[in-house]
C-alpha cells in the first residue's frame, strides 16, 4: 500500500524527518508512537503534501504511484486520508456541502459519474450512524463550534464518507473521554477491510486496546527506531521512552 | 399632429440643428461625444420628454458645472474626461419586443455570452421573475407587465414611466437623492438616459422578484441609469438588479442613481449583483462605478439593501437608508470583492431620524491581488431618534500580502438613549483551511470558492435563491488564482 524509504524532510533549515523507513501493506493497521516533537505529525503532513515541508531525500510509493510527485488534492483523490490532530473550522460551509464537493472532485478525478443527491444523503445517514454523529452536526459548518470530541468524530465521519485506501489518524484519541474514544475506535474498526490500511498515530496505548494494531513503531528523532507487535505499546506505556533513548545511545 | 406637414418637419429639423449646435440625423443612434446644454436638449428630445423634465436636467447641469469631483474616497484613478463621453446611444432596433421570441437572435447570443442566456431568463420569467433588460440606454425588452398590471403594479423603463405616469415620476423623482446631493448624482440628473421605474400600490405584495439586467454595450458609452422604486403604504417588493459588461480597454464611467421610497408599513428589498468588467490583470480598462443609492422609510417600514460587488475597476457606492418614520428599519448586507488592481470604497449610511429606528450593517470585504477594499459607513443618530439602535459588523478578508483592507466607520450620535455597536475583524485566508480542503480532494480554486462563500454566507443568505446561486459562482470566478 505505502512504502516509505529513507524519507528526509525539513522545515526552514531544520531537519525533522531524518531518513524514515516504513512499509504498510493492505489490510494492516500500524501504530506509530513516540514522544512529543518526534516528528509524528510532520510525517503525516509530509505524506499528505503540506507545502511548508521540503522533502530533501527519499521516496514514497503509494500503491504503485510516486506519492511525492502528486499534488495534495491528487494524493487525497488517490485515496490518502489524514484525520487531523487539530481539525480546521471553515465557517459558513456546511459539512454536507464540504463533503459533497470533496466527493464530487474525487469522482471527477476518477472519471466516475457524479454522486446523486439521493445517493449522497443515503451515504450521510449511513456513515453518520457509524460514529454516532448527530445528524445536526452534518449540516453545521465544518468544525465550527464543535467540541473537541465532536471534531474527532467528524474526522472519522469524513473518512467514512470518502472511503480512503490509506487513512492516517493523527492523535485522534487525544482529548476524547472513554465513551468518545470507544465510538471513534468502533468507527475505525468497522471501516477496516482487507483492501485498505490504517496508520494510527498516538501517544497513549489506550486507543490500541480498541484498535488492535498489527505493528507498533516507535518514532524518535525523525526516524522509526523500533518496531514490534502490540506488546511494544504496552511496554512503552509502562516504561516510557527513556529506555529506547538509552538503547539508541548504547548502539 | 394630423396637420403636421413636411414644412413643419423641415422647420423642426432646422431648429434642432440650431438648438443642438450639431447636425442631427433624426434617426441618429448616438449623440456626438461631449457634454453641453445642446447634448442635454438632444437627449430630452430623443426621449420626447415633457418640459419640466428638460428643465430639471438643465438645472442639474448648471449645478453640476459648479461642483467638484469628490476626492475623499480611498481610491486612485484618472479622472474621466467628461467631454470624451457619448451621453446617448440607442441599440439598433426597429421595434419593441412583444415577447421573448421576438428578441433579436444576435442579442440573445450576446446575452448568452454574458451568462444571462435568454433561455434561462425565459425559464426564470416563466416561474416568477419579471425581467426588464436595459441594453445601453434604452430598454429593449419588458415582460410580465400584464400580470403585474392586474395588481396595479407598474414596472417599466424610466422613459416609459415619464410618458405614461408623469405625475408619479414628477412627484417622487429627486426626493431621496436631490440633484445637488453630489457630483455624480447631479451629472446623472442632467444626462440620465433610462433606467427602471417601479410602483407598488397600497397594500399589494408583489408576487414575484422584479429583476433588471443592466449591461453596457457600445464602446465609449457612459451609462447613467435612473431607478425609482415607490412602495406605497403597506406594500412589499423585492427588486433585483444584476450587471454584466463585456471586456473593453477604455475606462467607462457609470454613474447611476437609485431612489427607494418605502411609505408607511411598506418594505423594499433591493438586491444587486454587480460584475462589470474590472479591468485586466495589469489594471488596464474596467468600469468606473460611481453610484448613488438611497432609500427613505416611512413609519414602520423597512428597506433592505443587499449587494454582491465583484466587478468594476473603481467602485464608489454607499446604498443608504433615511430612517425617517418611527420604528423603521434599515439593513445593509454587502460583499465586496476586489482582485488585481481593483479599488472599492463602499459602505452605507444609516440616518436615524425617527424613534425606535433600527439599522443593521453587515459588510464583508475580500481583497486579493494588489487591490484595495475599503468599507466606509456612517451611522447618524439624530436628536429625536429616541431608542435608535444600530449594529455594524465589518469583516475584511485578505487573500494576498499585497492587497489592502481599510475600514472607515463614522458614528455621529445626538441622542443618549440610542445604542450603537460596531465590530470589525481583519483576517488572512487560512493556509490551514485550504490545506484541509485539499486533503479532502478539493482543488485550490474550489477550496477558495468554498471558504469565501462560507465567509460571506450571512450576506448571500439575504439574496433570493436564483441570485444567490449566481452570486456564489461569481465570487469563485472573480477570485480565480488569487491566493498568494
Ligand atoms: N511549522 C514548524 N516550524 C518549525 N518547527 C516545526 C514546525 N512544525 C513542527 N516543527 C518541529 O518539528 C518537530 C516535530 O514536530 P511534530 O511533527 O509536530 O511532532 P509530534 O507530532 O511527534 O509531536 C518539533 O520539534 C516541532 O517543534
Ligand atoms: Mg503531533
Amino acid at each position: 500500500m505505502i512504502k516509505i524509504e529513507n524519507l528526509r524532510a525539513s522545515i526552514g533549515d531544520k531537519e525533522i524527518l531524518k531518513g524514515l523507513n516504513l512499509e504498510v501493506k493492505a489490510g494492516e493497521i500500524h501504530a506509530i508512537m513516540g514522544p512529543n516533537g518526534a516528528g509524528k505529525s510532520t510525517l503525516a503532513s509530509v505524506l499528505a503534501g503540506r507545502e511548508d515541508y521540503e522533502v530533501t531525500e527519499g521516496s514514497v510509493d503509494f500503491d504503485g504511484t510516486d506519492l511525492l510527485d502528486l499534488s495534495t488534492e491528487d494524493r487525497a483523490r488517490e485515496g490518502l486520508f489524514l484525520a487531523f490532530q487539530y481539525p480546521i473550522a471553515i465557517p459558513g460551509v456546511s459539512n454536507i456541502n464540504f463533503l459533497k464537493t470533496a466527493i464530487g472532485e474525487i469522482r471527477e478525478y476518477k472519471k466516475e459519474d457524479p454522486i446523486t443527491a439521493k445517493e449522497f444523503m443515503a451515504l450521510v445517514r449511513e456513515k453518520s450512524k457509524l460514529v454516532e454523529l448527530d445528524a445536526k452536526l452534518a449540516s453545521r459548518s465544518v468544525n465550527e463550534g464543535f467540541s473537541g470530541g465532536e471534531k474527532k468524530r467528524n474526522e472519522i465521519f469524513q473518512m467514512a464518507m470518502l472511503n480512503p485506501k490509506l487513512a492516517i489518524l493523527d492523535e485522534t484519541d487525544s482529548g476524547l473521554d472513554i465513551d468518545a474514544l470507544r465510538i471513534v475506535a468502533n468507527g475505525v474498526n468497522k471501516l477496516k477491510t482487507k483492501g485498505n490500511a490504517t496508520i494510527v498515530i498516538t501517544h497513549y496505548q489506550r486507543l490500541l486496546d480498541y484498535i488492535i494494531p498489527d505493528f507498533v513503531h516507535v518514532l524518535y528523532d525523525g526516524k522509526i527506531v523500533k518496531t514490534g507487535g502490540k506488546e511494544l505499546a504496552l511496554e512503552l506505556e509502562e516504561k516510557g521512552y527513556d529506555w529506547i533513548k538509552e538503547e539508541l545511545a548504547n548502539n | 399632429m394630423s396637420n403636421y406637414t413636411e414644412d413643419d418637419l423641415e422647420k423642426d429639423l432646422d431648429n434642432q440643428e440650431y438648438k443642438f449646435g450639431f447636425t442631427t440625423d433624426i434617426e441618429a443612434d448616438q449623440a456626438p461625444k461631449g457634454l453641453n446644454e445642446d447634448i442635454i436638449r438632444f437627449i430630452s428630445a430623443k426621449k420626447e420628454e415633457p418640459e419640466w423634465l428638460l428643465n430639471h436636467r438643465l438645472e442639474a447641469f448648471e449645478m453640476w458645472k459648479t461642483m467638484k469631483e469628490p476626492d475623499w474616497a480611498h481610491v486612485k484613478y484618472k479622472k474621466p474626461n467628461f467631454q470624451d463621453i457619448i451621453y446617448y446611444s440607442a441599440p439598433k432596433q426597429t421595434k419593441k419586443y412583444e415577447s421573448w421570441d421576438d428578441v433579436d437572435p444576435e442579442m440573445k447570443e450576446t446575452m448568452k455570452k454574458l451568462g444571462i442566456s435568454m433561455e434561462e431568463q425565459k425559464r426564470l420569467t416563466g416561474t416568477n421573475i419579471a425581467v426588464d433588460f436595459v441594453m445601453d440606454s434604452v430598454s429593449v425588452a419588458t415582460s410580465f407587465k400584464e400580470k403585474l398590471g392586474e395588481l396595479g403594479i407598474i414596472f417599466c423603463s424610466f422613459s416609459e414611466a415619464v410618458k405614461d405616469y408623469p405625475d408619479l415620476v414628477r412627484e417622487n423623482m429627486g426626493t431621496v437623492v436631490p440633484t445637488s446631493d453630489n457630483f455624480y448624482a447631479a451629472l446623472n440628473s442632467a444626462v440620465f438616459t433610462d433606467g427602471s421605474f417601479c410602483y407598488i400600490p397600497k397594500g399589494v405584495r408583489c408576487p414575484m422578484e422584479l429583476s433588471t439586467y443592466f449591461r453596457i454595450n457600445e464602446g465609449g458609452t457612459g451609462q447613467f441609469e435612473r431607478t425609482l422604486v415607490v412602495a406605497d403604504e403597506g406594500s412589499y417588493v423585492s427588486y433585483l438588479e444584476g450587471c454584466t459588461a463585456p471586456q473593453r480597454d477604455e475606462n467607462q464611467l457609470h454613474a447611476a442613481v437609485v431612489e427607494l421610497i418605502a411609505k408607511d408599513n411598506a418594505e423594499i428589498k433591493y438586491s444587486t449583483v454587480q460584475n462589470w468588467y474590472p479591468g485586466d490583470k495589469n489594471g488596464l480598462g474596467g468600469i468606473f462605478n460611481f453610484v448613488t443609492k438611497r432609500g427613505i422609510c416611512g413609519t414602520n417600514s423597512k428597506i433592505s439593501w443587499t449587494q454582491v460587488e465583484t466587478g468594476s475597476a473603481v467602485t464608489w457606492k454607499y446604498p443608504s437608508c433615511i430612517l425617517k418614520g418611527d420604528n423603521s428599519v434599515g439593513e445593509f448586507f454587502s460583499v465586496a470583492v476586489t482582485n488585481n488592481y481593483q479599488q472599492a470604497d463602499t459602505g452605507t449610511k444609516m440616518i436615524h431620524l425617527g424613534k425606535n429606528t433600527k439599522s443593521t450593517i453587515i459588510s464583508k470585504g475580500i481583497s486579493a491581488g494588489k487591490s484595495h477594499n475599503s468599507y466606509r459607513g456612517l451611522v447618524q443618530i439624530h436628536k429625536n431618534a429616541t431608542n435608535a439602535r444600530n449594529f455594524s459588523q465589518c469583516d475584511s478578508l485578505l487573500m494576498s500580502d499585497e492587497s489592502g483592507a481599510h475600514t472607515f466607520p463614522y458614528i455621529e450620535c445626538r441622542n443618549s438613549s440610542s445604542k450603537v455597536e460596531h465590530e470589525a475583524t481583519t483576517s488572512k485566508i487560512g493556509e490551514d483551511q485550504i490545506f484541509y480542503c485539499k486533503q479532502r480532494g478539493i482543488g485550490e480554486e474550489k477550496a477558495i470558492g468554498l471558504i469565501v462563500n462560507g465567509y460571506c454566507k450571512e450576506v448571500l443568505n439575504q439574496l433570493p435563491m436564483e441570485f444567490a446561486v449566481e452570486a456564489q459562482k461569481l465570487l469563485t470566478i472573480s477570485l480565480e488564482g488569487s491566493v498568494g
